[in-house]
C-alpha cells in the first residue's frame, strides 16, 4: 500500500474525529443549534470510499454528512460555519448541518428525509449516463433507508438503465433506536441489491483498507459501464442518533466491543510499529485489528513522532475552523431572499 | 397561425424544446412508446431516442426525484406525472427536494425542472382521479405553478417553463386536451406568470383560471345579454399570482367574483380573496364572492359529478346576486 495514501487516509480519519468532537462541544456549549448527527465510529466508511473516488465523481449524502463533505475536500471552516448557521457556511447558512451542498466539488447535498439520496443519485446517474461521461455517482445511505420505497424504485431503475451509480450502505445497525433485526426481515442489506441484479458485496466497514479496496473495485466496474454496484459496509456509531439522543437503547457491552474495533485506532496501528501491544489486541478480540497490526509489523509508514505531529496539525485546523465559524457574520434576510431568487434573476415573471 | 388542439400545442412545444436544446429530456409512465396517455409526447421517441424520451416504471416518487437530480447536473427534465392524483406519491420529490434544494444550497444549484400533470374533474373518473390539488402546491415556496387554459398558453407556458431555472409545475386540465384554438408560433409570449383579460367588462371582475376560465367566459356572454358586463381575468399562474392585473380591474369594476374548480374550503379562492381585500378593500362596493366546488369527494354518478363543480349557471347567478346586492335590484 502506498505510503502517501496511507498517511492521507489516516489524516482524514483524524480530521473527521476531531471535527465531530468539536461539533459536539459546540453543541453542548450552545454555539450550534438544531439537529446534529455525528459520525464517530464510522470514519473508515467515508474515508475509504471517498479516497477511492475521482474528483469528477458526484457524491450524495444523508443528514450525517459532515465527514463526507470534509473528506471530499470542502474546508473544515465552511462546514463548521454552516453548522453555526453563518453566512460563510458552505450553504450560506441556509442549509445547516443536514444540508451541506458544494457545487464546485460535486457534493450534491445532505438530505434529511431518509431515502432521498436514492432518487438524487438516480438523476445524477441518468445525466452522466445520457452524456456518456466517465464519472460515477456515489450514493450514501444508512441501513434504515433500505425500507423506503425509493430504495427499491431507484435500484430497479438504476439497474434497468445501467446507470453509473455506486450505492454505499453505511450499516450501523440502527435506525435511530430500532436495531436492524427489528426493522428488516433480511438483515444482510447487500442481498436486497441482488434482487435487482446489481452486483453487491458486504465488507467490514471498520477496516479502512478493506473499504478502500472494495470501493476501488466497485468504482472500476461502474466506470467500465457495468452499471450500478452496491457495497454494504458494516460499521457502528459510538454516539446516539443525534445530539439529542443518549443512545440508551444499546447495551454498553456492544458499544464497548465496537469501540475496541475503532477504525481510527486500527488505522493508527496500521502505520505505527509501537502501538498497540499484541496483548492489547488480543484483549480487543477483533480480527481486523490483529490483521492491521500484523501488516503494520511488516512495513511501517509512520513513526510515533510523526503521528503526534499529524494529530497536532489536525487539531489546529479544527480549532481554526471553530474560531472562523464563531467570528463569521450572520446572514441577513436579504441573503435569504437572494438565495431564493438566485435562479430566476434573468426572468420577468409577471 | 394554426388551429391546434390543446394536446397538440403541448406536443408542438415539446418537439421544439427537444430539438433546440439537447439538455431537455422527458420521462414518465408511457410517454415514449405509447406516446403519452393524452398524446402530448406522441412522436418524440422516434425522433429523439430513449435517453431523451424515457418510459419509466410506476415509481412516481423516484422518477420525479430523478428529474430533480438530473436538473442539479444541468439537464432540463420534463417529468410527466400521468395525473395530478399520482403526484401525491411524489410529494417528497416535489416539496422536500425540488422546492428546497436551490434555497438550502444557498442558491448554488438551479432547478430547471418542469413537471407536467393533467388534473381537474373530467368525466366520471371517480373520486381518486378527479382531484384539484393545486392549492397544496401553492403553499410551498420555491415551486412555481402555471395553469394554461388555451392551446396558445399551453404552447407558450410549457416552452417558458422548460427554459426556466426554477422548478415549475404545469397543470393541464383533462377536459381541455381536445379543445381547439389558434396557436401563433411567431407571436411574442407574455411573461410566464402574467394574467390575461379574456373578456373586458365594466361592471364586475371575475378572477379565474384553467378550465373555469372558459366557463366564466360563457357566463359572461349570458350576463352581457342581460346588460351586465363581466370582465374575465384568467390568472394563467397560481404561483406567483399577478396581483397587479387583478387590482387594476377590481379598482375599475368595484366588484369581484372568484370562480374556481377546486373545493371551496381553504381553496385557491381563499387566497385570492384574502389578498385582494388587503389590496382593494376600499375600492369594493360589495364583499368578494366565491363560486367553488362542493367540499365533497367527487361522486362517480355523472349528474352528481357535474353538480359538484361550478357550471355556467352558477357563475351567472352569483354575478347577478353580487350586482343586485349592490344596485338594490330585486332577484
Amino acid at each position: 500500500m502506498d505510503s502517501n495514501l496511507m498517511q492521507a487516509m489516516l489524516r482524514d480519519m483524524l480530521r473527521a474525529r476531531a471535527f465531530e468532537e468539536a461539533a459536539a462541544q459546540g453543541y453542548a456549549q450552545g454555539q450550534i443549534a438544531g439537529f446534529l448527527h455525528l459520525y464517530p465510529g464510522e470514519e473508515a466508511v467515508a474515508v475509504g470510499v471517498l479516497h477511492a473516488a475521482e474528483p469528477g465523481d458526484y457524491v450524495v449524502s444523508t443528514y450525517r454528512e459532515h465527514v463526507h463533505a470534509l473528506v471530499r475536500g470542502i474546508s473544515a471552516r465552511s462546514i463548521m460555519a454552516e453548522l453555526h448557521g453563518k453566512k460563510t457556511g458552505v450553504s450560506s447558512g441556509m442549509g445547516g448541518s443536514m444540508h451541506l451542498f458544494d457545487r464546485e466539488r460535486r457534493f450534491l447535498g445532505g438530505y434529511a428525509i431518509v431515502g432521498e439520496t436514492f432518487p438524487i443519485a438516480l438523476g445524477a446517474g441518468y445525466a452522466v449516463g445520457y452524456r456518456k461521461l466517465p464519472e460515477a455517482v456515489i450514493c450514501f445511505f444508512g441501513d434504515g433507508a433500505v425500507n423506503q420505497g425509493t430504495f427499491h424504485e431507484t435500484l430497479n431503475m438504476a439497474a434497468l438503465w445501467k446507470l453509473p451509480i455506486l450505492f454505499v450502505c453505511e450499516n450501523n445497525h440502527y435506525q435511530i433506536g430500532t436495531e436492524i433485526h427489528r426493522h428488516s426481515a433480511v438483515v444482510d442489506v447487500y442481498r436486497r441489491a441482488c434482487a435487482y441484479g446489481i452486483p453487491a458485496e458486504q465488507e467490514d466497514g471498520m477496516d479502512v483498507l478493506a473499504v478502500y479496496a472494495a470501493a476501488q473495485r466497485a468504482l472500476h466496474r461502474v466506470r467500465s459501464g457495468d452499471g450500478p454496484q452496491f457495497l454494504e459496509l458494516t460499521t457502528y456509531r459510538y454516539r446516539g442518533h443525534s445530539m439529542s439522543d443518549p443512545g440508551s437503547y444499546r447495551p454498553e457491552a456492544e458499544v464497548k466491543a465496537y469501540e475496541a474495533a475503532d477504525p481510527i485506532a486500527a488505522a493508527i496501528h496500521e502505520v505505527s510499529l509501537q502501538y498497540p501491544s499484541q496483548s492489547e489486541l488480543a484483549a480487543a478480540g477483533h480480527d481486523c485489528i490483529r490483521q492491521f497490526f500484523d501488516r503494520c509489523c511488516q512495513d511501517g509508514h509512520i513513526d510515533d513522532a510523526a503521528l503526534q505531529r499529524l494529530q497536532s496539525e489536525v487539531q489546529s485546523e479544527i480549532d481554526d475552523a471553530v474560531q472562523f465559524a464563531i467570528q463569521s457574520p450572520q446572514p441577513t434576510m436579504e441573503d435569504a431572499q437572494a438565495a431564493f431568487t438566485q435562479n430566476r434573476r434573468f426572468e420577468t415573471l409577471v | 397561425m394554426t388551429d391546434l388542439l390543446y394536446w397538440q400545442a403541448l406536443n408542438r412545444a415539446m418537439h421544439i424544446e427537444l430539438a433546440e436544446d439537447d439538455s431537455v429530456f422527458t420521462l414518465g409512465e408511457d410517454v415514449a412508446l405509447y406516446g403519452g396517455t393524452y398524446r402530448v409526447t406522441e412522436g418524440l421517441l422516434a425522433k429523439y431516442g430513449e435517453w431523451r424520451v424515457r418510459d419509466t416504471p410506476i415509481s412516481e416518487n423516484s422518477f420525479t426525484g430523478l428529474g430533480v437530480g438530473a436538473a442539479m447536473l444541468g439537464l432540463r427534465p420534463v417529468v410527466e406525472i400521468m395525473t395530478i392524483n399520482f403526484a401525491l406519491l411524489a410529494m417528497d420529490a416535489i416539496v422536500n427536494m425540488a422546492a428546497k434544494i436551490p434555497f438550502m444550497s444557498g442558491g448554488q444549484f438551479p432547478m430547471p425542472l418542469t413537471i407536467r400533470m393533467p388534473g381537474g374533474i373530467a368525466r366520471q373518473l371517480g373520486a381518486q382521479h378527479s382531484q384539484r390539488l393545486e392549492v397544496m402546491f401553492m403553499n410551498v415556496p420555491g415551486l412555481r405553478i402555471v395553469v394554461p387554459s388555451t392551446p396558445q398558453d399551453a404552447y407558450w407556458q410549457l416552452r417558458q417553463a422548460i427554459r426556466s431555472d426554477d422548478p415549475i409545475l404545469v397543470l393541464e386540465h383533462e377536459l381541455l386536451y381536445f379543445q381547439k384554438g389558434v396557436v401563433d408560433e411567431t407571436a411574442i409570449a407574455p411573461p410566464l406568470h402574467q394574467a390575461q383579460i379574456r373578456r373586458a367588462g365594466r361592471d364586475l371582475t371575475c378572477i379565474t383560471y384553467s378550465r373555469m376560465s372558459t366557463v366564466a367566459q360563457e357566463a359572461a356572454a349570458v350576463l352581457a345579454s342581460e346588460g351586465i358586463e363581466m370582465e374575465v381575468i384568467d390568472l394563467r399562474s397560481l404561483s406567483p399570482i399577478d396581483w397587479e392585473s387583478c387590482v387594476q380591474s377590481v379598482s375599475r369594476t368595484h366588484h369581484c367574483l372568484i370562480v374556481e374548480e377546486d373545493c371551496r374550503f381553504a381553496g385557491t379562492g381563499a387566497e385570492f380573496c384574502a389578498t385582494l381585500q388587503e389590496f382593494c378593500f376600499y375600492q369594493l362596493d360589495a364583499p368578494i364572492q366565491r363560486v367553488a366546488a362542493l367540499d365533497l369527494p367527487t361522486p362517480f354518478n355523472g349528474a352528481l359529478e357535474a353538480a359538484t363543480i361550478p357550471a355556467k349557471e352558477n357563475v351567472v347567478q352569483a354575478a347577478r346576486k353580487l350586482m343586485g346586492l349592490n344596485q338594490g335590484v330585486s332577484q
